[in-house]
C-alpha cells in the first residue's frame, strides 16, 4: 500500500523563534496589527510504501524523530493517508 | 601525530584547517565522508561550511553520513574531535554534545571577528591557555545561538565544559558582546571528558598574522602538545568521568 504522511516541525513553544518575530514585526509593519503571534515551521510531505497504515505510522514517526525534527528544540505532528497510485 | 579534516560535501573550510594545521608541521589528511575507518588518527577536525547545504537543518543530514558512525565510536574511545561552526552543529546534531543551535536572534548572517574567554584551561584544546585569557577570532554563522535547556546549561556551568564564552573587551560576557544570542554566551563547550570540543568561532582562520590574527593557534597547539604528551593527563580532572587514556 502506498501513504502519503504530511509532517509539520515547529519550534517548541518554549523556544524564542526569531524568524517568526521577524516576520511579525514585518506585518505591524504593514499595519497587520492585530497579529499577536507568528511561528514557522516546515512542511514535509513523505510518499512511502507499507504493509498498512500501523506499519507506515510506526515508520513516520521514526524517522520524524531521528531526522526531520530536532528533539532537543523542535516538536512535530502529521498526518497519514493512503495514497493513490501504483505501489513501488 | 596524525590528525584527520573531515570533508563533507558542502564543508569549505576543510582547507583552512588543512593548512592551518600543517602550519605546525603536524601530519595531516583529508577524510573523505564516506570513508569508515579512522584508524591511525590522534584528532579528528570536522570543519565549517554548510554541509548538505545546511538542508533541513545545519548538521542534521551529514551526521548520518558514513564517517560519523566512525567520528562517533573514536570520540567514545577518548579520541580527540575538534568540530568548528558546520563541525559544532553536526557534533549538536549527532549528540555527541548536548544542546542545539537555533537561527542568530537576529535573524542574520553574522561575519565578525569576536572576543572570547577561556573558562576552562583544563581541556585538550586550552591547556597552553590560562583561564580568563581572551582570545580574539573570526565567527561566520547563521545558525550559532546554542540553545540548551536549564538543566543541561548548569549541568554544563557545574561540569565547566563551557570552554569559551563570548566576551567584551574588558572580558565581560554581556548581551551586546555575544554576536548570536547564545544561552549563557556560549561560544564552545566540551564533553565530560574533555575530549570532543564545538565551538562556532574558527580558530583556524586565526592562525596567521596576515589574515588578521594567531590566537586561532592556542586551541591547536593546545591539542598538539597534549598528544605530544606535553601536557600530562592527570591535570586534566575535569569533573566527573576523566579522560580514560
Amino acid at each position: 500500500m502506498r501513504f502519503k504522511a504530511q509532517v509539520r516541525v515547529t519550534l517548541k513553544e518554549s523556544i524564542l523563534d526569531p524568524q517568526g518575530s521577524a516576520v511579525k514585526r514585518a506585518l505591524h509593519a504593514m499595519s497587520h496589527d492585530n497579529v499577536l503571534d507568528v511561528r514557522i515551521g516546515k512542511h514535509i510531505e513523505l510518499v512511502l510504501t507499507a504493509d498498512g497504515p500501523e506499519s507506515a505510522r510506526r515508520q513516520v514517526q521514526e524517522i520524524a524523530d531521528r531526522l526531520l525534527a530536532n528533539p532537543v528544540i523542535e516538536s512535530f505532528s502529521f498526518d497519514l493517508a493512503e495514497a493513490g497510485g501504483e505501489t513501488g | 601525530m596524525r590528525v584527520g579534516v573531515v570533508v563533507f560535501p558542502g564543508s569549505n573550510c576543510d582547507a583552512d584547517c588543512y593548512r592551518a594545521i600543517e602550519s605546525f608541521g603536524v601530519d595531516v589528511k583529508y577524510v573523505w565522508y564516506q570513508d569508515r575507518s579512522l584508524e591511525g588518527y590522534d584528532l579528528v577536525v570536522l570543519p565549517g561550511g554548510f554541509s548538505y547545504g545546511d538542508y533541513l537543518r545545519a548538521g542534521a543530514i551529514a551526521r548520518f553520513a558514513p564517517i560519523m558512525d566512525e567520528v562517533v565510536e573514536f570520540a567514545e574511545a577518548g579520541g580527540l574531535v575538534l568540530g568548528i561552526c558546520n563541525g559544532f552543529q553536526i557534533l549538536l546534531e549527532c549528540g555527541l554534545l548536548p544542546g542545539a543551535m537555533l537561527p542568530n536572534a537576529v535573524p542574520r548572517f553574522r561575519c565578525d571577528s569576536v572576543r572570547l574567554r577561556v573558562e576552562n584551561a583544563l581541556t585538550p584544546f586550552t591547556c597552553l591557555c590560562h583561564p580568563g585569557q581572551v582570545l580574539s577570532m573570526p565567527i561566520a554563522h547563521a545558525w550559532g545561538n546554542y540553545y540548551a535547556d536549564e538543566d543541561t546549561l548548569s549541568e554544563l556551568e557545574r561540569r565547566s565544559q563551557v570552554v569559551f564564552r563570548y566576551v567584551n573587551e574588558e572580558g565581560v560576557p554581556t548581551p551586546e558582546a555575544n554576536p548570536n544570542g547564545s544561552c549563557h554566551s556560549i561560544a564552545g563547550i566540551t564533553t565530560r571528558r574533555g575530549n570532543v570540543l564545538g565551538m562556532m568561532p574558527h580558530p583556524e582562520r586565526a592562525c596567521e598574522s596576515l589574515l588578521g590574527g594567531t590566537d586561532g593557534r592556542w586551541v591547536f597547539a593546545s591539542a598538539f602538545e597534549f598528544l605530544s604528551g606535553g601536557v600530562a593527563l592527570g591535570r586534566l580532572h575535569l569533573a566527573g568521568d576523566g579522560p580514560r587514556h
